[in-house]
């Protein structure tokens, strides 16, 4: 018995993608609206968008090295925080600024509750967050060609809002929120290759249709809805965030639910709350609601029927 | 036309074009055989020959330990060398029979039956098992107890499991290609005992000719239809095929019968043939070496006992260096150490792979992408089954259905953070199953 084979568990074959190929493909996704930024908001905008990354992806490095854990930046998740963090900014923002949010997202939302996979926070939304708190006047000063003004979400009341501007995405915004057209392109890729499905988006942005038209104070008024949904960073944060694996419920019933629970609090936000500005809460006070969603959620397993269960 | 099928599932590559082409060839073994006595579900076999004794091919061997239980047929003539312990495929060392061949295959003369339809079921039943015939899928459960169900009344499908979903592996296939009469003479006997039922022959969409055939063969046949199934790994699975061909569902507490259907595999519908048109007991069977380190891949006819290195000499050896060794197919086989261990019943192929995919992946954190949940053929949460493994908690390992595993091994292959999560929740479900046989 001198060559022994190799032996293990089956299966004994696996299939070809890995979690960074995954990534990659959330970073293609997300192309349109970067480059699409870019144009819009001008070199500052690229200069966000590289600070981002590589603050985030140098964090992470940086906190495995210091407490001797496995350096896992090859995995591309910190590349992907950084980029959705950048364009979660207005363009105008001071790079100190973005730093700070970035090791915030990084280091305090991801690597201090055990790196990938263990963050209940999506970590591009945290570092957002926190970055609105702490440095309310630049993370809400918004410019447009030079000059400053509201951005679309918050002039609906007024009414003066050009609805094919912000599907295109020629208006005031963070630097990846405008353009409603790149993030469903980006959306599209996601779902053709098979990285998310259209549950947790559905179901969020028919939920928030819904609340628009119940309790939006304009009953069915196309023009407001369409406002309202492509305005502020709903289109961004329903296809790109609120699908972010890990901070999102892994039961299918569970993703429906998470969905109704998005609409409805983004719909809190934007109404009753004091800011125009809503989905970026909304995502990270659900994201909290994961363990419990999925704790009632379990699924029934194959050939199990309700009776069965509840004999049990 | 929309095929049926199941929830969930995965698309491995599958490898079967290396052998499908090649024809069943008949490979005669040399030397030593070992005929292990435990190669069914159910007691041991008793062994009812003694060192020295000579015996003939088809010779009983080994009576059955009880009713769940088959005898095993020597598959050569020749004779008794020792009844010792010998390592399987498994790696488990167990109680075997070990027969010389003398090299002239003389066997002990078979009683054919020219018309089963003259038998009693009673007597059908008693060629069946006393022939020895067991599931040859693998999972080897005496087929004369799967055949006595409390309510044959109630049986109204016989399913012919002819799906063959695991990779690489073409010995059901190259069985319904080269004698397609045996699976429906065999599928007519199991109709004869069951008089409501209706016979299916369930084959996934990949095996088109044979479709085409079996539907030409069977068009006289009003109590049997030919069921196209869509190609997805493991449509073969017992719960699986049901569901497909009849809609209906069953846990991991019922048994098929308790959806009114009996499912059976080729080789073990091939077997009750023999056992009952033929007179002969299972001592042969048709077995799939493959692989891309095997230099001559193709099927075999072989005595049940001959060593699988034997097997793989006749295929011409290895063309490279094997870096892992399977005993069955690549989702649900064993790997095996050396393949200096017996082929029984239940061993349908050995498949020697020159790379391991296993070992050449390093495991990464979950993601949390539900491409476990979306593999699943079982609706369970694979992922969080694997955690409540890894924390050892058997309460919440139940509650999230843990026990309903088939043991499928689709999650760990679907898994892009290459965990192994089949093996996590198979030792878990070992485990409670072993705690619950204590209490």
């Amino acid at each position: 018995m001198s060559n022994l084979l190799k032996v293990s568990s089956s299966p004994h074959i696996r299939a070809k993608d890995d979690s960074s190929i995954i990534m990659l493909y959330v970073i293609i996704a997300l192309m349109p609206t970067t480059l699409f930024g870019i144009i819009n908001f001008g070199i500052r905008a690229l200069l966000l968008v590289a600070v981002c990354i590589a603050t985030c992806v140098l964090s992470e490095f940086l906190f495995e090295k210091a407490v001797g854990k496995k350096n896992t930046i090859g995995d591309l998740s910190a590349a992907v925080t950084g980029l959705l963090l950048a364009l979660n900014l207005p363009h105008t923002l001071p790079v100190w600024q973005a730093v700070l949010g970035s090791v915030f997202a990084i280091v305090v939302v991801k690597m201090l509750f055990g790196g990938l996979g263990q963050n209940f926070m999506n970590p591009a939304l945290g570092g957002r967050v926190f970055l609105l708190i702490s440095f309310a006047g630049t993370m809400t000063h918004f410019e447009y060609d030079g000059v400053a003004g509201p951005t679309p979400l918050a002039s609906i009341g007024g009414g003066n809002v050009n609805t094919l501007d912000m599907l295109i995405g020629r208006t005031a915004g963070t630097i990846g929120e405008t353009s409603t057209i790149c993030i469903l392109i980006g959306a599209i890729i996601l779902i053709l290759l098979g990285v998310i499905d259209l549950v947790i988006p559905g179901v969020y942005i028919l939920t928030f249709s819904l609340f628009v038209i119940l309790f939006g104070g304009h009953g069915f008024d196309t023009a407001f809805l369409v406002a309202h949904l492509c305005g502020g960073g709903l289109m961004l944060g329903a296809f790109f965030m609120a699908t972010d694996y890990v901070t999102s419920p892994i039961t299918p019933l569970g993703k429906v639910i998470f969905g109704i629970c998005l609409g409805i609090l983004t719909g809190i936000f934007r109404f009753f709350g004091n800011s125009a500005e809503g989905v970026s809460y909304a995502i990270i006070f659900c994201n909290l609601l994961v363990p419990l969603i999925e704790k009632i959620t379990v699924p029934r397993a194959f050939g199990i029927s309700r009776e069965v269960k509840s004999n049990e | 036309m929309s095929l049926r099928t199941f929830k969930g599932g995965v698309h491995p590559y599958d490898g079967k074009e290396l052998t499908k082409e090649k024809p069943v060839k008949e490979y005669l073994p040399q030397g030593e055989l070992v005929f292990p006595l435990s190669q069914h579900i159910g007691a041991p076999a008793v062994a009812c020959v003694n060192v020295g004794d000579t015996v003939l091919r088809g010779q009983k061997i080994a009576d059955a330990g009880g009713f769940v239980s088959a005898p095993i047929f020597s598959s050569v003539s020749g004779t008794v060398k020792a009844i010792e312990p010998r390592r399987v495929a498994t790696g488990d060392m167990v109680n075997s029979i070990i027969i010389e061949s003398d090299g002239k295959f003389i066997e002990t003369g078979f009683e054919h039956c020219d018309d089963f339809t003259k038998l009693s079921n009673e007597e059908i039943l008693k060629k069946i098992q006393d022939a020895g015939v067991v599931g040859m899928g693998g999972a080897g459960f005496p087929t004369h107890v799967k055949l006595s169900p409390k309510n044959p009344d109630q049986i109204e499908y016989i399913i012919a499991n002819c799906a063959e979903c695991e990779p690489y592996l073409t010995s059901d296939y190259r069985s319904m290609v080269e004698e397609p009469d045996k699976l429906i003479l065999g599928l007519k006997i199991i109709l004869k005992l069951f008089p409501k039922a209706k016979g299916l022959i369930a084959i996934e969409d990949n095996k088109s000719d044979v479709i085409t055939s079996l539907q030409r063969l069977t068009q006289s046949e009003s109590r049997i239809e030919v069921v196209p199934l869509l190609t997805k790994y493991p449509q073969g699975g017992e719960r699986q095929i049901i569901k497909a061909c009849t809609d209906r569902e069953i846990n991991s507490k019922m048994l098929p019968a308790d959806a009114g259907c009996i499912v059976d595999n080729v080789a073990t519908i091939n077997a009750i043939y023999t056992a009952v048109i033929e007179g002969k007991p299972v001592i042969d069977r048709i077995f799939t070496v493959t692989g891309d380190a095997v230099m001559e891949p193709r099927n075999y006819r072989i005595c049940i006992g001959t060593s699988c290195k034997e097997i793989i000499e006749a295929a011409e050896g290895f063309v490279r260096e094997p870096a892992k060794i399977i005993s069955g197919g690549p989702m649900m086989g064993f790997a095996v150490m050396d393949t200096d261990f017996p082929t029984t019943k239940t061993t349908s192929a050995i498949l020697c792979m020159s790379e391991d995919e296993v070992s050449k992946y390093e495991t990464t954190a979950c993601i949390n992408c539900g491409r476990c949940v979306e593999a699943c053929p079982e609706n369970l949460i694979p992922s969080r089954l694997s955690k409540f493994s890894d924390h050892d908690d058997k309460e919440q390992f139940e509650k999230w259905y843990g026990l309903e595993c088939i043991e499928c091994g689709s999650c760990s292959y679907a898994c892009p953070a290459r965990k192994p999560l089949a093996q996590s929740i198979k030792t878990m479900k070992k485990h409670i199953l072993a705690d619950k046989r204590k209490k």
